[in-house]
């Protein structure tokens, strides 16, 4: 065991390295470039011993992927928001042959207006394709998740893609100490790679993917897929069980921070989490009951343990950084569905969208969130989700949108 | 002109092995279908079929398979980027010890010419550069055949699609040149009436690592249109014409394979389908059908004037 700081990104190339990657397909792209020049490196100079190989897309990538795990070798790659969605045919394609490999996306928002700073709306795009998707608050997670990521996809229960996410640059670029376990003991927990399907061999010719033609057929294979999903909440508690025993790290689908006697519970995903819970600190300090649950996996959507977690409580705030225009924060609506059935829900409910490109989400913000849920009356009728956006934001963008030569705002029904 | 056969003089040399059965849901008279069936005969076996959408998307329908080889069905502008996934990781378990030879297998790219010439040309380009060793058969039908036959980049001048009701315009892509720019170790036009021509350059490619591309004339009943049965009739005439070129490129050096000696006017190919009938009805368009018979002969002339004793280009 050795202690390194690490980027999130040396944390991912870590976990395929520990993971005894066979394949790495790669295609480069801001945040997440450092990823595969570090595998490259240790392809090229050892002690990796497999192929790396850069192909002409994303797209192209993810089929090399998908079809090299077909074949029966342990895959990895990375990629970010616009190669996510370039690759998103083969998202769908791949997870729709059932193999396992591991995708790690380095969230970035999305174009257009083109961005590098991060937010969610990448990775949530690619929560409707198959693949498993486990987002990491920090450098240790980001390791540990790959290393995790590997044996659930691997599991015959399973045998899906693992998308595992960590946020750009807050993440990607920011060194945090990380225990790097030594490969003996990842091999204990994580077994070199056996099919669990048909893999292509000349003594055992296979068609794969064929063209379903009716239905019922189509609808029986999508319908696999959904419970090869949820079987991955069995097959990642199995896991985490496992994990915790050979290296002494805890991971659950959620993960929750002061939440035992909590009333009002703040809902965040990925790095901004860490802003989330200094809040939470603040003003716990200041005597206010609040906690914060972060979801670690979203897909499969752990939503009886969402239930279980949030039930009862007074007021219960997404903060969702992503944006879903014309609907508001994507997890948002995912909490509120698992709530619908709850027989304690909370008596307040509200979506919060922020950090979007890598906005900060401010003190001042999250007071003004806090102050929301406090105030808010339960049964309240629709409210329309805030979009977080501060004074000085505001009049920053007013100047430019002036030296833009445009002279009304353009950020009409913003909450300022 | 015809060049020596090395490995198979007549149709009764060819081996006998079948590796498709009959009974896909493919149109009557398929010549890809044709093609892939001559070509596999000469592969064997041992050969993954890694398809891109098109026509050859309804070879396999689930619960049913064809081949008696192994198929995985992809993207359509992704096969040839599976294909690499495919030989890479047959390349690191051989590596590894995990794979034997025996077990190894030949990977085909399945494609049509609207993933060849347009969707899949990113990957396919990336796969020749890398010098990827995989096969590729295009099954050329001149247009988007599954989605019911819209022009391609590989519509000829005059072919009327769905998208092009008054006839296709410009010209047909040069797909042969545009992979042989890449210095692939093999590439090769074939018809699927002439069998002995196409198993010739299948095997000279067997004996080459790298990639080795087969740009096959895929004539179309159904888009074409003309009745199964002339199909073959219809591809000697593209060949005896002109308009198909018989030829192959190892390692960059391009030899024709078969030369007319005395070259059949192209109205003759054109005349029997339906997708070139408005060039001779209501009115016989000499304007459109002298482009086509005038781009074939500036494509011969210089091939021609090679050969000892050829007679002059034009048609007779």
């Amino acid at each position: 065991m050795v202690n390194k700081l690490l980027t999130g990104n040396a944390a991912a190339a870590w976990g395929a390295r520990l993971a005894e990657v066979d394949y790495v397909p790669a295609f480069p792209i801001t945040p997440q470039t450092e990823i595969i020049e570090t595998l490259a490196e240790w392809f090229a100079r050892g002690p990796m011993r497999g192929k790396f190989v850069t192909l002409d897309s994303e797209h192209s990538m993810m089929m090399a992927a998908g079809a090299a795990a077909a074949t029966g070798v342990r895959t990895f790659t990375a990629t970010s928001s616009q190669g996510l969605v370039y690759a998103m045919e083969a998202l769908y394609t791949v997870a729709g042959w059932r193999v396992p490999l591991v995708l790690v996306n380095v969230s970035r928002g999305l174009s257009a207006p083109i961005t590098l700073g991060a937010d969610h709306n990448d990775v949530l795009a690619a929560r409707d394709t198959g693949f498993i998707q486990l987002h990491a608050e920090t450098c240790q997670e980001v390791l540990d998740s790959v290393l995790m990521a590997f044996r659930i996809a691997e599991d015959r229960r399973v045998s899906l893609p693992v998308l595992v996410n960590l946020d750009g640059f807050h993440l990607s670029f920011t060194r945090e100490a990380v225990e790097l376990p030594e490969v003996e003991q990842v091999r204990r927990f994580l077994p070199p790679f056996e099919p669990t399907q048909p893999v292509f061999r000349a003594s055992q010719p296979v068609a794969q993917g064929v063209a379903v033609l009716d239905g019922s057929a189509y609808s029986f294979f999508r319908y696999q897929v959904h419970y090869a999903t949820r079987n991955a909440l069995e097959v990642y508690a199995e896991s985490a069980a496992d994990f915790e025993s050979h290296f002494g790290r805890r991971y659950d689908p959620l993960d929750a921070y002061r939440l035992d006697d909590a009333e009002t519970v703040l809902v965040m995903a990925g790095s901004f989490s860490t802003k989330g819970k200094a809040a939470v600190e603040c003003w716990r300090a200041q005597g206010r009951r609040v906690g914060l649950v972060r979801p670690r996996m979203i897909r499969p959507w752990p939503a009886a343990q969402l239930m279980a977690a949030l039930a009862g409580r007074r007021a219960v705030g997404v903060i969702d950084q992503n944006l879903s225009p014309g609907l508001g924060g994507i997890l948002y609506h995912e909490v509120a569905a698992s709530l619908a059935n709850c027989d304690r829900p909370p008596a307040v409910l509200r979506s919060f969208v922020g950090g979007l490109g890598g906005k900060d989400i401010s003190r001042g913000e999250f007071d003004h969130v806090l102050q929301v849920l406090e105030t808010a009356q339960p049964c309240a009728g629709y409210v329309e989700p805030e979009l977080l956006f501060t004074r000085q934001e505001w009049e920053r963008m007013q100047g430019r949108l002036a030296l833009a030569g445009k002279g009304e705002s353009q950020l009409a029904g913003i909450n300022q | 002109m015809r060049v020596q056969r090395e490995f198979y003089k007549s149709p009764k040399d060819l081996p006998a092995a079948e590796y498709i059965t009959p009974g896909s849901a493919l149109c009557a008279g398929c010549g890809g279908l044709a093609i892939l069936r001559q070509m596999h005969k000469v592969l064997g076996e041992n050969v993954v079929v890694v398809d891109a959408a098109g026509c050859m998307t309804l070879l396999a329908a689930y619960p049913f398979t064809p081949l008696r080889s192994s198929w995985l069905y992809t993207t359509m502008g992704g096969a040839a980027a599976s294909a690499q996934g495919i030989r890479d990781a047959l390349d690191v378990l051989r590596a590894k010890g995990r794979l034997s030879e025996a077990d190894d297998l030949k990977v085909l790219v399945l494609a049509g010419d609207g993933s060849t010439y347009d969707m899949g040309l990113s990957s396919t380009s990336a796969a020749i550069h890398r010098r990827l060793d995989f096969w590729y058969l295009c099954y050329d039908n001149e247009a988007y055949g599954n989605t019911g036959f819209q022009t391609s980049a590989a519509s000829p001048l005059g072919s009327q699609t769905s998208t092009a009701p008054e006839g296709v315009l410009g010209p047909k892509k040069d797909i042969f040149e545009i992979w042989r720019a890449h210095h692939p170790a093999y590439v090769a036009t074939v018809s699927p009436n002439e069998p002995v021509d196409l198993a010739e350059k299948v095997h000279r490619a067997l004996l080459l690592t790298g990639p080795k591309l087969f740009l096959g004339l895929a004539v179309c009943p159904t888009g074409w249109g003309f009745h199964p049965e002339i199909g073959f009739e219809v591809a000697r005439l593209a060949v005896e014409s002109g308009i198909w070129p018989l030829k192959e490129a190892v390692h960059g050096s391009v030899r024709h394979t078969y030369v007319p000696n005395h070259f059949k006017p192209v109205a003759e190919y054109l005349q029997p389908q339906r997708r070139f009938r408005h060039l001779f009805e209501p009115t016989r368009r000499d304007d459109l059908i002298g482009q086509i018979q005038a781009n074939v002969d500036t494509y011969w002339r210089p091939v021609c004037s090679e050969l000892p004793g050829h007679s002059r280009i034009g048609a007779k």
